[in-house]
């Protein structure tokens, strides 16, 4: 068959010859090496940053600590029976011999010693009594290089005190509240109140976002508003977080401080403060990474191929049934990326639960979406903000807890994604 | 619903158009078409490539509206009634007229399901396991596929993926099925396999068939439409619209002869 119509003198022009083509495929394939080292390159720069990074923090968060303690723990023992191991009872004992009585009360009364857990107690013992104080701290690379060195200096400078090798990333870390002393303090309030707030950010986030999302691509019309709706979506993601703190405060903690501290149902949680609850760090957190989800889930369904649309439509399959068997099915795995990336945004954000009203001193666990919180990052920031050495230590190694508290929800978000995908 | 072959002498009609447009935004795609579909009959639409045969075809069963920008003017009566009255919802048109795609795309699911779930969204209430065991039979698939009933529709062949679709169609029981150069990508012996399939679904429904294969057309049609883009508005139309033998032997248009006898181009 013939392709030009009659008429069109121009075949011979537009016909192409073997001499106006340069098949040099040597240079071609130079090309292509030539971009494949630069993305090489480019691979291996961020590894390194990466392992830089972790090597920096894994350098803070270990080595040669000196401790003085102003009670020698060994005094503490009772009938025989070491500090480390005593159980409850002679725990609150050794506590209320050594300490005054009204200070006693007043722990007591901030919670009864009987709801408090051993190791909680046995902080105390060390943070009150023992009061076991950092005089110096050197890293992980000081530690292992010049060991002779800090043994001559702390011998000559602190000779009350002893040096121990400290890993500050440790499950007493882990356990422990929080409390204004490094040695015995904890991050356990931090993840459980990252914990509390992650769950709450999802759960308002993810539902609301999808929808949003399926509403959008399709549902709404190409109307002038749903234009404007979508390109303040847009837009919205690259807010700086500090606005959505300032969001979060006005309407979460004030407009609806009754519902965020829980008044409206009837709950009075003695350490409420005005709203300031793991319910409005959530919500506010939810509405931070909400365009996050609305744009990849949209993207995820807008990447539903139009065959099977039309397939289902084929054969009788209103909108609902075709979204809801088709559509959702095969964007669940891009769906739960974008959620991936909001946990990971999320868990991460410090400058809107600052404006929001993370507590700076909590011990106690957050017990309901109404309780005053911390998180990690908020307890980090505090942390990398005192001018202590032995403060950094502890940063670093709340900063590998933070890393690895992301991974895990990550790797979880990761394994559910691809047991859908992974269906067909 | 009818199920029973009426044995009437004239065929009744099933579709019928009437002074059928069909656009894509500005652009006509489809111009002035006037013609008729016979229940338990086959019809054929042939034409050029880009000439409208899908677009006219989507329009039986409204899937054009699928296409952003697209609309239709004229009517297209099944049953009775216009089609593109606003009363008709097109759920219900679909489900009563349905389709078989020129790529098979069957869905990603299991081959049981992607028969089971036509008939389940329309609230089918019987045997699932005996309509799924039917709808392959009359596909001609059952065979090749009874002992893999689980397995992702996706990992058959592509012939068998278009077989697939059939009986996906046919497990809602629709009035008529609309296939779309349903053999363009298959081998002589899976369009045999095809041809002889819709043979036999003829005794049970009525069907509109797009084919680019000329000996196709007219082993398996009863009537052809045969449709070419008019030269005044660059819009497809449909110029001769008779009996298959009819359109093959003595066709009253010289375009259509040069066309059915390859000598068009
Ligand atoms: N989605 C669309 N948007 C705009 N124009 C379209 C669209 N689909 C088809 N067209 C145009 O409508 C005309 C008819 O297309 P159609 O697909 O109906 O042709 P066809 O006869 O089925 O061709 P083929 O035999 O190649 O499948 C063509 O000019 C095509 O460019
Ligand atoms: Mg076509």
């Amino acid at each position: 068959m013939k392709f030009s119509t009659p008429g069109s003198t121009q075949e011979s022009e537009l016909k192409a010859g073997l001499s106006d083509y340069n098949l040099d495929i040597l240079s071609r394939k130079r090309a292509g090496l030539i971009w494949r080292l630069i993305f090489q390159a480019s691979t291996i720069v961020g590894i390194i940053a990466l392992m830089i990074l972790i090597l920096n923090i894994i350098n803070s968060a270990y080595g040669y600590t000196a401790l003085k303690a102003k009670v020698d723990p060994d005094t503490l023992a009772v009938e025989g029976v070491p500090l480390e191991e005593q159980n409850h009872g002679q725990l609150v004992a050794v506590l209320q011999s050594h300490i005054s009585g009204p200070a006693y009360k007043k722990l007591d009364n901030e919670k009864p010693f009987s709801e408090r857990s051993e190791a909680d107690v046995r902080a105390l013992v060390i943070a009150r009594v023992v009061r076991l104080q950092v005089e110096k701290t050197w890293n992980l690379w000081d530690s292992l290089s010049k060991s002779g060195e800090i043994n001559t200096e702390v011998a000559r400078d602190y000779p009350d005190a002893e040096l121990r090798f400290t890993s500050w990333l440790n499950s007493d870390f882990i356990n422990r509240p929080q409390t204004s002393e490094p040695v015995t303090a904890g991050i356990r309030t931090a993840i459980y109140g990252s914990l509390w707030t992650i769950l709450f950010t999802v759960l308002v986030a993810f539902p609301i976002g999808v929808g949003a999302a399926i509403y959008l691509e399709e549902y709404a019309t190409d109307t002038w508003i749903n234009r404007l709706i979508q390109t303040n979506i847009n837009n919205l993601a690259g807010v700086p977080s500090i606005v959505y703190g300032i969001l979060g405060l006005a309407i979460f903690v004030r407009a609806l401080e009754p519902l965020t501290s829980g008044q409206i149902f009837g709950i009075v949680d003695p350490t409420t403060a005005n709203g300031r609850t793991v319910l409005s760090a959530g919500l506010t957190l939810g509405i931070l990474v909400l365009p996050l989800i609305i744009i990849n889930a949209q993207e995820a369904i807008r990447a539903v191929p139009v065959s099977l649309r039309r397939a289902s439509y084929g054969i009788g399959a209103t909108k609902w049934q075709t979204t809801w068997s088709h559509v959702l099915p095969n964007s669940i795995p891009g769906i739960l990326t974008g959620t991936i990336l909001a946990i990971s945004r999320a868990i991460g954000e410090t400058a809107p639960l600052v404006v929001v009203g993370a507590s700076t001193a909590i011990s106690f666990d957050p017990a309901s979406p109404f309780s005053k919180f911390t998180t990690l990052p908020i307890q980090i920031y505090q942390w990398t903000s005192r001018p202590q050495d032995e403060f950094r230590a502890l940063a670093a190694a709340a900063i590998l807890v933070l890393l690895m508290l992301l991974l895990t929800l990550n790797a979880a978000a990761i394994l559910l994604r691809n047991r859908y995908s992974g269906r067909f | 619903m009818q199920q029973n072959i009426e044995t009437t002498e004239k065929p009744e009609l099933v579709i019928e158009t009437r002074n059928l447009n069909i656009f894509y935004n500005d652009f006509r795609a489809v111009s002035n078409v006037n013609m008729s579909v016979k229940r338990h009959r086959i019809t054929a639409i042939i034409g050029p490539s880009g000439c409208g045969k899908t677009t006219l075809l989507r329009s039986f069963n409204r899937m054009n509206e699928l296409v952003p920008g697209s609309h239709a003017e004229g009517e297209v009566i099944f049953d009775g009634q216009n089609l593109y009255d606003p009363m008709v919802d097109p759920v219900e048109v679909r489900y009563r007229i349905g389709m078989v795609f020129q790529i098979a795309n069957p869905f990603p699911k299991s081959i049981y399901e992607n028969i089971a779930w036509g008939a389940r969204i329309h609230g089918y209430r019987g045997r699932m396991d005996g309509l799924v065991e039917s709808c392959l039979r009359q596909a001609a698939l059952w065979d090749e596929v009874k002992d893999k009933l689980n397995q992702s529709g996706l990992a058959l062949s592509g012939g068998q993926q278009q077989r697939l679709c059939i009986a996906r169609a046919l497990a809602v029981q629709p009035e008529v099925i609309l296939m779309d150069e349903p053999a363009s990508a298959l081998d002589p012996i899976a369009t045999l396999k095809i041809e002889e399939l819709i043979q036999e679904l003829k005794k049970n429904y009525t069907i509109v068939i797009v084919t680019h294969n000329m000996q196709q057309a007219a082993r398996v049609s009863d009537y052809t439409a045969m449709m070419m883009l008019s030269d005044a508005q660059r819009a497809g139309t449909v110029i001769e619209y008779n009996e298959t033998n009819i359109i093959f032997t003595r066709p009253q248009d010289k375009r259509t002869e040069d066309y059915v006898t390859g000598r068009f181009g």
